[in-house]
């Protein structure tokens, strides 16, 4: 939409069209009267995709569950909850939610699920494996989808992706596009979050705190490999095909902000 | 009143459960007098079964005790007729006591001792919940003078938090200590090099019973190519097989699942949701291939050694 070049050229992205397209042909500095209406067509356009994009993933979930499914999800996620009650309207199945640790959101899904009439059973982080030979498939929300199809979702998540994998379980991966970054991950270490480990020790147990370390991560690195299926709103896909809608969404020169 | 105690969770953890109920035994065969006419070794057999169906309803029995009693059953059945009450009985809580020390204490010194040779200097060694032995051969290195600099970190699960006493434990013996909550293994297990876990029970084809949240470790472990050392004692092994955590396991209060959160719980009123259940599960099965040694008071075994093991034993009894 960018004045100077067109959108399909910006899609194909061939490396003969990198090599030979030399640099910037447009000077940014030449006045451009319709730019404003331009931006804020965009804007408007960006608004109505992100509030569609809950119930475009939800019209996808009678696809995915069939009757009598245990179906398992860990935490609290908006777009899951409208998968899921999307789902129950025609078919009957159970949701077994991970409650998690420390800051307990699992129990706020598991509240909103049961209102709807779906079986919900609520567990401790600590029984993932045990029940997983239960489950027949695990679907969850992310908060970033990284730019080789890994995520970094809430933590313990990495645990359930591995759990799923040991008893071959499908993990499906409900996020709207907006959600997806362009970043690759450097070092597992790098994007991490803590918060106060008050949730996991309370300043009430004060005199060791002195002498030991307590970790609160918010969040964990899943990588690719432990992911069957991203459900967004434009479909389907595989993690493998993550890279290319990356390229769609953001122009590259927008890789690195 | 021991009944009362196991059932609230006061005395908790395998190891303690047996010593209590051994004790109790001992309690109950001295203020046992045979009634006339019957034999010493057939009635107390007798009388007693409806002890033990007692606490089975309090809480169901562990493995461990439930070798203790078959073990306890067996020797009075074995006692010859010849002897006089009073001798009987002497002789009885002899065997009893013999038992605890070989079997509990000095087995524990036993895997101690191995552990002891299996940690490093400069290892950071990960540990679940609240595990006698496990701790005992932490301990145990940290007194030696070359022991003490190894970092522990101690992982604990909702919602019993056991993590808490052991980490407890450890600072008061000096060791350096980190505390994560269960879901927060997948940041620390990339700097861990051994984990350490108790078992509750062995089974018979290789599985270890163990604390909810054990299998999750192990299997995150095997993920980052961590060893997984188990802990157990052999009075521990028992027949028993068991493929997954469902088809036998011991449901806790769910009400613990419940979270205060700005003074506001949210699965406060779960009783009167009809579609809201809560699962406090209190065991769960590793399969044999995600634990890499049992160390045991015999030695260094792999999980699939345990029906050797519980062969030879039969074979000795």
């Amino acid at each position: 939409r960018l004045h100077g070049r067109s959108e399909e050229s910006d899609q194909q992205e061939s490396l003969h069209k990198l090599l030979t397209s030399g640099g910037l042909s447009e000077d940014f500095s030449t006045p451009y009267p319709p730019l404003r209406a331009n931006v804020i067509e965009a804007i408007n356009e960006l608004l109505i995709e992100l509030e569609g994009t809950t119930d475009n993933i939800a019209m996808q979930a009678l696809e995915h569950i069939h009757s009598n499914e245990v179906i398992m999800t860990v935490g609290y996620s908006r777009t899951v909850e409208a998968f899921l009650k999307e789902a129950a309207r025609k078919r009957k199945f159970q949701v077994i939610v991970a409650e998690c640790a420390p800051f307990c959101q699992g129990h706020e899904m598991a509240v909103r699920l049961s209102k709807e009439n779906i079986e919900t059973t609520v567990m401790s982080d600590a029984a993932i494996f045990a029940v997983m030979s239960r489950v027949n498939k695990v679907i969850i929300g992310t908060k970033t989808i990284l730019a080789n199809g890994a995520l970094i979702a809430v933590s313990g998540t990495h645990t359930l992706a591995l759990a799923a994998k040991h008893h071959s379980t499908p993990l499906i991966v409900c996020a709207p596009m907006f959600k997806l970054s362009p970043q690759f991950p450097n070092e597992e270490d790098s994007f991490h979050k803590f918060v106060s480990p008050q949730e996991v020790l309370p300043f009430t147990e004060g005199e060791i705190l002195a002498k030991i370390n307590v970790h609160c991560p918010v969040f964990d690195y899943v990588p690719p490999e432990l992911i069957t299926l991203f459900i967004s709103n434009i479909g389907g896909n595989a993690p493998s095909y993550i890279y290319r809608l990356m390229s769609e969404l953001y122009h590259p020169d927008d890789y690195e902000l | 009143r021991f009944g009362l105690q196991y059932s609230q969770g006061i005395i908790n953890g395998s190891n303690a459960r047996c010593i209590a109920l051994l004790e109790v035994f001992k309690q109950l065969i001295r203020d046992y007098s045979t009634p006339p006419n019957e034999e010493l070794s057939r009635d107390l057999v007798a009388k007693l079964k409806p002890h033990i169906s007692f606490l089975n309803q309090c809480r169901p029995l562990s493995a461990s005790m439930g070798n203790a009693i078959k073990f306890l059953k067996k020797e009075i059945s074995c006692l010859p007729d010849t002897l006089r009450e009073e001798e009987a009985k002497e002789k009885l809580q002899d065997t009893i006591d013999k038992y605890l020390r070989e079997k509990i204490v000095l087995a524990a010194e036993a895997i101690s001792r191995s552990a002891f040779e299996k940690i490093n200097d400069n290892d950071v060694i990960l540990v679940y919940g609240c595990t006698c032995s496990g701790e005992g051969g932490r301990q145990l290195c940290s007194d030696s003078p070359l022991g003490s600099t190894s970092p522990t970190v101690s992982c604990s699960g909702r919602p019993r938090r056991e993590g808490r006493e052991t980490l407890h434990r450890l600072v008061r013996k000096g060791i350096h200590c980190t505390y994560v909550m269960i879901n927060a293994i997948s940041y620390v297990l990339p700097e861990v090099s051994k984990v350490l876990l108790g078992a509750h029970a062995l089974l018979a084809n290789g599985s270890v019973m163990s604390r909810v949240g054990t299998s999750q470790i192990a299997l995150v472990s095997k993920a980052y190519n961590v060893p997984v050392l188990v802990c157990c004692e052999t009075y521990k092994f028992c027949e028993r097989v068991q493929t997954d955590s469902f088809v036998s396991n011991e449901l806790d209060d769910p009400d613990d699942l419940i979270v205060l959160r700005k003074g506001q719980a949210q699965l406060g009123g779960w009783a009167e949701n009809k579609s809201l259940r809560l699962l406090n599960l209190v065991y769960d099965v590793t399969p044999p291939d995600l634990v890499d040694l049992v160390i045991t008071d015999l030695g260094m075994i792999p999980c699939t050694s345990v029906p050797v093991v519980l062969r030879v034993k039969n074979v000795d009894q």
